[in-house]
């Protein structure tokens, strides 16, 4: 079945979720509600998720964007999990953008290895949004 | 593989087949009302009808996601699988949403057995979305046993779950009100089962009373009394296999009165209905956009000398005339 941004422009569906097991989602939050206000339909997944988890929400939501918050360090460790996960069952590509403390070295790994955008602290959030909306609809 | 199923259109095979993402992306055209839904939708009607619809409705804050979570854990304990819609408000303003109802959700990565998707209002009043009803049939054409339908932290007004649930929880928690609001018309009323949440604050013993008290005025037409149950968010077993027992017995009162049938044909007549007038609304749109005639007559309005009634006389005539 096609992707449905259609003529009447559904709504882009983004899950934002933590992976591992740091407690700080206040990043997570706001990156949610400046999406919510530029018009997305944002499943906000929450704290302590496994990669598992977060590759099955995003199938079931049948999103077209996941955004992923991490502060604790382990992102080399969950982050190529979440990727080849989404390989194995996802079919289509769903693009992955992350946002936390990540040194630009690892930045430079991650992105090879699929994720689509990388926000460290200080970004602003009309750069978050536009990034997420031209991800969401370039695949879709 | 049955004749039935093999006569099916692809996609609605691999959804009766269990493919969770052929289901996942049905549910996406549905809510998004692509025409490629349509033949699916179509298709799988006479597969619904199956499965127990049970609503879990009541204001916003009082733990419905968290409830709607310990009733899938029962449910998975007897060893039934759950398809679940979660929805929660759009915002009238940029049309975004937040929609939190899976972050209650425990963690069940392996569980083949649940199916949570969450869904926004996008505009639709009354407490679920325009897409929610036939999404809540497409779990139960994919085979779930039960289906759970989570509302919108609902108002006094925000009814809309009965046209979906075969059985509805309306959840409270003490101090709401006092026993004035429980006799107020909407929400109250369409309780067939009333949960008193959090029911380990004080305030509670008073609003089961409360409730209580409203029962003994007069159950529901149907002859059902709707039972009171005390369930809690600090411990989530009290109260939950008491509350599944209560859905298992009014979904039986259900079929032994006759009630199923008669409530069925009520809520699919105004379902059909609904979608005709959509239709005929559209066209009529459509041709007062496009007939010049009709533009005339919308001149007329616009400068007073014809009124709306009479001009929709006329519109419906001419509707008439020309289908």
């Amino acid at each position: 079945m096609p992707r449905a941004h259609g003529a009447k422009r559904s709504p882009i569906r983004v899950l934002i979720a933590k992976p591992g097991l740091d407690g700080h989602d206040r990043g997570a939050k706001v990156v949610a509600r400046a999406l919510r206000d530029a018009g997305m339909e944002v499943i906000y997944a929450g704290l302590r998720q496994t990669p598992e988890e977060i590759v099955r929400a995003a199938l079931e939501e049948d999103v077209d964007l996941i955004g992923l918050s991490i502060l604790s360090g382990a992102h080399m460790a969950l982050f190529p999990r979440i990727l080849s996960l989404l390989k194995e069952q996802g079919g289509e590509p769903i693009p992955v953008f992350a946002g936390g403390i990540i040194p630009d070295e690892d930045a430079r790994k991650l992105k090879k290895a699929g994720i689509r955008a990388i926000f460290g602290p200080g970004t602003s959030l009309e750069e978050i949004v536009s990034t997420a909306q031209s991800l969401a609809r370039r695949s879709a | 593989m049955t004749g039935a199923v093999a006569r099916l259109p692809a996609a609605a095979r691999a959804i009766v087949e269990g493919d969770r993402r052929v289901l996942a992306r049905t549910i996406t055209a549905v809510e998004n009302g692509d025409p490629s839904a349509d033949r699916v939708v179509r298709s799988l009607y006479g597969r619904s009808g199956r499965a127990p619809v049970v609503g879990i409705t009541g204001p916003l804050g009082v733990g419905k996601s968290s409830l709607v979570n310990a009733i899938v854990g029962r449910l998975r304990s007897l060893d039934q699988t759950v398809g679940v819609v979660g929805v929660d408000p759009s915002s009238p303003f940029t049309g975004g949403s937040v929609l939190g109802d899976r972050i209650r959700l425990e963690r069940r990565a392996d569980d083949a057995g649940v199916f949570f998707r969450s869904m926004a209002s996008r505009g639709a009043a009354g407490g679920v979305a325009a897409a929610t009803r036939e999404v809540a049939r497409l779990l139960d054409a994919a085979g779930f046993d039960v289906i759970l339908v989570e509302t919108v932290g609902s108002g006094q007004v925000d009814v809309a779950i009965r046209d979906i649930a075969s059985t509805s929880i309306v959840v409270v928690v003490p101090h709401l009100g006092d026993e004035v609001q429980t006799l107020k018309a909407g929400l109250f009323e369409i309780a067939d089962i009333f949960c008193v949440n959090k029911v380990d604050l004080p305030g509670a013993e008073l609003a089961k009373k409360d409730l209580a008290e409203l029962v003994t005025l007069g159950g529901r037409p149907s002859g059902w009394a709707p039972p009171i149950v005390g369930t809690s968010t600090v411990d989530p077993t009290v109260g939950i296999e008491e509350l599944w027992n209560d859905v298992v017995a009014h979904e039986k009162f259900l079929d032994d009165s006759g009630e199923r049938t008669r409530g069925e044909r009520h809520r699919l007549s105004s379902e059909i209905v609904g979608l005709a007038r959509d239709r005929i609304g559209r066209e009529l749109m459509a041709r007062l956009e496009r007939d010049p005639a009709l533009r005339r007559l919308l001149d007329g309005v616009v400068a007073r000398q014809i009124d709306p009634r009479t001009a929709a006389d006329r519109l419906v005539r001419h509707g008439r005339r020309s289908s």
